[in-house]
């Protein structure tokens, strides 16, 4: 099945690549191990709304709410329930993907602008709820200090433990983009239009999309409690959602590790820009224009372009 | 979360009244957004930033002359003409070259540029809250049925008309409006018949966001002046305009009154949660009337 999905190039690389993290850790400082394991986490958010924004063309706006409604979900299952730590892990995805559900069924019957902007008014009504109800989500503090076993609670047990669950959902994804499910996905966002005619339904294809998406951004929420043991409802707020659109930009959303690479760059331009300058988003927003106006395809796409100016816009 | 039953009438018309001075704000600012969504088609996510840049203008202009009554009348003049002038020059030099791009970049680019001016407001202004006092004239309250009603929001209920009718004017009686207006229809129509259409844009775009500084200007006197009120003010403007109908002013008046009322009138029926209200109104029209209430220019 393997060799159905990558050619024997991408293969070495990405094991070298996967060997390299997983010794990594012994050679590290902590905080080092912190930020990689941080970045495994954001890494797989900005992949899981590539899956829909790169791949299905539709105009996710609000993805951090399935986030951050994750985290939510898995902070408080922790806190509240007592019954063992990895019924969490995975009940929370599934919150993700209900709320995925409930707010795809009233969003994927519009389209694009109007999508995007019914998705940040509901994702905003969940902000906005979570940000008020003190008795239960601890409003605008949030949650600290959760507790977690040493396993995945330690850095380097976050580290390895997040590193193991997006190593698996990022191969999930890459065998969901590749599936038939995927091709017709990548056909709507190229053509809606004759998507419909020759007798898909878009509506329903992108309600499935939707779904899956928030599913693994809610991984994504549980693996940011794993690294950082807190909750706060800035996970939530739209200023995020952005932010990741930016890094799948950054990275280049026509190919499937890009956006990973993008949330790695972000993550790391803020921790050491913001080490010498308390105005990293001016950079930022600099290094993003420039990138809109001469690099619209994004780091691995200039990259992958340069390494083999024959190879397909898809990678 | 329990909630009040006594809502008495006076309370309820004071809130009223308060909800439509917030109503004037949200309309300024969205009518502007809406403007420049609907003739250049950029949802331009830097419009809240140029209202902060305008409410700091404000305050610097207003505290040269000491705030004083004429140093507030000056502030509310220059410090929209700031930021028209910052905005022209945003448009000459960045977005004029974008417009071909799919809203997304656009999108993005905007958001970019609003990070940009977020961090400039910080390095200008520090991170600081400020506090500006409204002139003497224009502080205190009337009584209105026995209730206080703040002289400033008064003021406010007088500038909201007149900035709707002005609106009006320019869209409908001026020659600019008119071919702005055919613009947003069909952009190579009227370049075809020999209109300069890129600068038909900058006006538009430099009148857009000089409606935003005006509204951070206004909102000055009646909170803190802080980081932060950007994304605060451009998210409820995205949402007025939507479900007012993309481009259509009277469709910003009418979601900023649905916007302003379900706030006030929320925090009188349950104060906890009436942040929610809102979103709750702008989700129920959307689920109705996906396109906005009114005809959208798209």
């Amino acid at each position: 099945m393997f060799k159905a999905l990558f050619d024997a190039k991408t293969l070495i690389s990405c094991s070298v690549l996967l060997a390299l993290l997983l010794l990594l850790p012994q050679f590290l400082p902590r905080f080092y191990i912190y930020l990689f394991a941080l970045m495994f986490a954001i890494a797989l958010l900005a992949t899981s709304l590539n899956l829909v924004l790169g791949f299905g063309g539709m105009y996710q706006f609000h993805h951090a709410v399935f986030y951050g409604f994750g985290a939510y979900a898995f902070a408080l299952f922790v806190t509240k329930s007592g019954l063992p730590l990895w019924i969490g892990y995975v009940i929370a995805p599934f919150c993700s993907a209900a709320l995925g559900l409930v707010m795809g069924l009233i969003t994927v019957r519009l389209h694009q602008l109007y999508f995007g902007m019914l998705q940040i008014s509901l994702g905003s009504l969940v902000w906005a709820i979570t940000y008020r109800w003190y008795s239960f989500t601890g409003g605008d503090d949030g949650i600290h200090g959760i507790p977690l076993p040493d396993l995945v609670g330690s850095s380097t047990g976050a580290y390895y433990f997040n590193l193991i669950v997006v190593v698996t959902c990022l191969l999930l994804m890459y065998m969901i983009v590749n599936s038939p499910f995927g091709r017709i996905f990548q056909g709507i966002r190229d053509n809606p239009e004759r998507c419909q005619a020759v007798g898909v339904n878009v509506q329903k294809q992108q309600l499935t999309g939707q779904v899956l998406a928030a599913f693994f951004a809610g991984v994504a929420g549980t693996l940011f409690v794993t690294v950082e043991g807190s909750v706060f409802p800035d996970l939530m707020f739209w200023t995020l959602s952005l932010e990741i659109l930016i890094m799948c930009l950054l990275g280049g959303w026509f190919i499937f590790l890009g956006p990973a690479l993008g949330a790695a760059i972000i993550i790391s331009l803020r921790t050491f820009a913001g080490i010498y300058t308390e105005y990293w988003t001016l950079i930022l927003g600099i290094v993003l224009m420039l990138l809109i106006f001469f690099l619209p395809e994004g780091v691995l796409g200039l990259f992958l372009k340069k390494a083999d100016p024959a190879a397909k816009r898809e990678g | 979360m329990e909630f009040s039953a006594t809502v008495t009438f006076s309370a309820l018309m004071q809130q009223v009244l308060v909800g439509l001075s917030r109503t004037t704000i949200l309309f300024i600012v969205a009518s502007g957004l809406s403007l420049v969504l609907g003739v250049l088609r950029i949802p331009n996510v830097a419009h809240g930033s140029l209202y902060m840049t305008g409410a700091f203008v404000t305050y610097t202009v207003a505290t040269l002359f000491g705030q004083s009554t004429l140093g507030f009348w000056l502030a509310l003049i220059v410090a929209p003409l700031v930021v028209a002038l910052l905005s022209f020059i945003a448009e000459r030099g960045l977005f004029c070259h974008l417009y071909e791009r799919e809203h997304m970049m656009l999108l993005l680019f905007t958001f970019a540029f609003s990070l940009v001016i977020g961090d400039l407001v910080k390095l200008v202004w520090g991170s600081d809250y400020r506090s500006l006092v409204a002139p003497v004239f224009l502080q205190g309250s009337f009584s209105i049925s026995g209730f206080p009603f703040p002289r400033y929001n008064l003021f406010l209920l007088v500038i909201g008309p007149l900035v709707a009718a002005g609106l009006w004017f320019l869209t409908n009686k001026t020659k600019i409006g008119k071919i702005a207006r055919a613009a947003a229809v069909d952009r190579e129509m009227v370049g075809a018949i020999g209109i300069n259409v890129s600068w038909v844009f900058a006006a538009v775009f430099v009148i857009g966001c000089y409606l935003a500084g005006l509204g951070g200007a206004l909102v000055a006197p009646t909170q803190n002046i802080t980081q932060g009120m950007d994304h605060a003010i451009i998210i409820e403007a995205f949402l007025i305009v939507i479900i007012g109908g993309l481009g259509n002013i009277w469709g910003a008046l009418l979601g900023a009154l649905i916007f302003g009322l379900t706030d006030s009138i929320g925090i009188l029926l349950w104060p906890q949660f009436a942040i929610v209200f809102p979103y709750v109104a702008v989700v129920t029209v959307l689920l109705f009337r996906p396109q906005g209430l009114l005809k959208s220019t798209w």
